[in-house]
């Protein structure tokens, strides 16, 4: 397997406060790969440096061969990085359509668009349903899966997911973590930073536990949901 | 009679707002256009059509502002400063100044360049800047542009500016004293500008600007090159008071910093605020109804409380207490603006219709 995205010695800083410290990550093409950490340890911090919202204080990000360091964010986007924020950030006030229509800015020809939205809608049925909606009048769920679908119409090598369980029903919740597993078997690579540890173990391949913006593990989800410490730091003492 | 020709045209606006059949619209259009163009001929005099050129003029500027303010959602303060560009092209291009004589129709493109290049260099270093931090930097180029030219006594003519401009002329034809050529020529102006309004707002580059007046980080997600969009945003907004800062010079024959001044920006502004920010239609009839306030209603209320009460007030002077009020007025009771457009009303009322037109 080759590495389709490698984050080596990345440090990030805002203003004078380090935020991250020398991380070291590693996605392999196909992989699912779950960053874990309480709250500020880094890991929204991690994708949007990934993404380019983020300046890069010193170390390498290399997607697909490409050093990402010193590209824009919408360049990143077009080299096949799709990121689904954290809090969704769907345009509310236009209808499901046009926020679908602009997940495909990058695409020059409308018939090619046009087929995008159709299979994102086919992931998504229920956006279908609500297409001419305005999307703040959409359901946490609905609006996650339109975040996830505009995502995709540009159609990632890589996804990034920021929570997308946040303050979600924990149906709703299983819902959205079936079409990622759908989503990854048509051949979507996806690092997934989750509150939801436990979901996201049983989903992802491999995890990274971020501390205090580093590195504080990394192993297989399996031996992570294992681990008595991730366990009890993660996962609710049991 | 200057209420007519207003009325006429804000009716056609509120009617084409009203309409949702793409014919019914169209022939409104139509009608109003053939109206304004032939009407003249039959129904009113200069001192009408001279405020009727003045008004097109500040509809384009209006129309170029809402490019940036309405579209992108880059809120500019100093706009003045683009029209003050146009205007002092022609004014240092067409005149005895430096004896330079360009023909007017190629300073009319040349100063929508220019305008357009100012736009570009002001955005620039600038644009990276969000909200209030914007409209404070463009407040300050807004001052900054007429200060140069008051200043630049050598060039520009200092705080006397520069007069006798050229009288403009049509294949050999002077414009001579007459205000029409300027009427026609604004009206094809606003005919122009209406149209790649439009066209914008339909294009790609108008719906990065949707999205970027949505939601900034959002938009960079999916893949649109903000700063870009918001250059061309800026570039293109200036451009048209380029042109509308031609007419309105070569109209005057002078040119002046103090014409150019931060009340203008505010006017313009106040012109969005009061039509409906983002709404083409609301912005010309929020524009149509601001000048003719300011340069019909006004003098006439002022002569009649003089000619009542024997007072020699100058009503003028309350301009910004006026534009105050009416700024005040709206947000209190329609902050999305006379003729909305969707995204702003569902903003601010999005209670009420939540699912409403789906």
């Amino acid at each position: 397997m080759s590495a389709l995205l490698e984050v080596r010695a990345l440090d990030v800083r805002y203003g004078g406060i380090v935020a991250l410290r020398g991380i070291d990550l590693r996605v392999d093409e196909g992989e699912i790969v779950a960053l874990l950490g309480a709250n500020g340890a880094g890991k929204t911090t991690t994708l949007r440096a990934i993404s380019g919202l983020l300046p890069i204080r010193s170390g390498e990000v290399v997607f697909d061969g490409s050093n990402l360091r010193k590209r824009s964010p919408d360049a990143i986007a077009r080299l096949g990085i799709g990121h689904v924020p954290e809090g969704r950030r769907i345009f509310t006030r236009m209808t499901v359509r046009e926020n679908l229509e602009l997940g495909g800015f990058a695409i020059a020809s409308q018939r090619e668009a046009a087929t995008r939205i159709d299979d994102a809608l086919a992931i998504f049925p229920r956006l279908r349903e609500r297409i001419e909606q305005r999307a703040g009048t959409l359901s946490g769920g609905e609006q996650q899966m339109l975040a996830i679908g505009r995502a995709l119409i540009a159609r990632p090598r890589l996804l990034l997911l920021d929570e997308p369980s946040l303050g979600l029903a924990p149906l709703v919740v299983k819902q959205i973590f079936e079409v990622l597993r759908d989503i990854h078997a048509r051949g979507t690579t996806i690092v997934l930073v989750e509150q939801n540890a436990r979901a996201a173990l049983a989903l992802a391949d491999r995890g990274y536990v971020l501390r205090n913006g580093e590195i504080a593990r990394d192993d297989t989800a399996a031996a992570l949901a294992e681990d008595p410490a991730v366990v009890a730091a993660y996962l609710g003492g049991e | 009679m200057i209420y007519t020709y207003a009325l006429v045209a804000i009716a056609a606006c509120v009617a084409i707002e009203r309409f949702h059949n793409r014919r019914a619209k169209t022939a409104i259009v139509l009608l109003l256009a053939a109206f304004l163009a032939i009407a003249p001929r039959f129904y009113g005099n200069d001192a009408v059509f001279s405020v009727l050129a003045d008004a097109a003029v500040y509809v384009m500027l209006a129309l170029g502002l809402n490019i940036v303010v309405g579209f992108a959602g880059l809120l500019d303060l100093g706009y003045a400063a683009f029209f003050a560009i146009g205007a002092y092209t022609y004014g240092m291009l067409a005149s005895p100044q430096f004896g330079l004589h360009l023909p007017f129709w190629v300073l009319l493109f040349l100063a929508a360049a220019l305008a357009a290049l100012f736009g570009a260099l002001l955005g620039a270093p600038t644009l990276r800047l969000h909200g209030d931090y914007l409209a404070i930097v463009t407040l300050g180029f807004g001052e900054i542009v007429p200060q140069i030219f008051q200043n630049l006594t050598k060039y520009t003519g200092g705080p006397n500016g520069i007069a006798a401009l050229d009288v403009p002329t049509f294949f050999g034809h002077s414009f001579g004293a007459s205000v029409m050529p300027y009427y026609y020529i604004a009206l094809v102006g606003i005919a122009a500008a209406l149209w790649i309004s439009r066209n914008l707002r339909e294009s790609r580059l108008g719906r990065a600007w949707m999205a970027i007046r949505e939601d900034e980080l959002a938009a960079r997600h999916a893949g649109i090159d903000v700063l870009r969009s918001k250059l061309a945003a800026f570039a293109i907004g200036a451009s048209f008071s380029g042109i509308g800062g031609v007419l309105f010079a070569a109209k005057l024959a002078l040119v002046s910093p103090d014409l150019f001044g931060f009340q203008v920006s505010v006017l313009i502004v106040s012109m969005l605020v009061l039509g409906g920010m983002g709404n083409i239609v609301g912005v010309v009839v929020g524009s149509l109804l601001l000048t003719i306030v300011n340069s019909a209603l006004l003098p006439q209320i002022n002569s009649l409380v003089d000619a009542t009460f024997h007072t020699t007030i100058d009503l003028s002077n309350l301009h910004f207490l006026i534009y105050g009020a009416i700024l005040v007025g709206i947000m209190l009771f329609r902050p999305e603006g006379l003729l909305p457009n969707r995204e702003r009303r569902a903003e601010l009322h999005h209670a009420g219709e939540a699912a409403g037109d789906a």
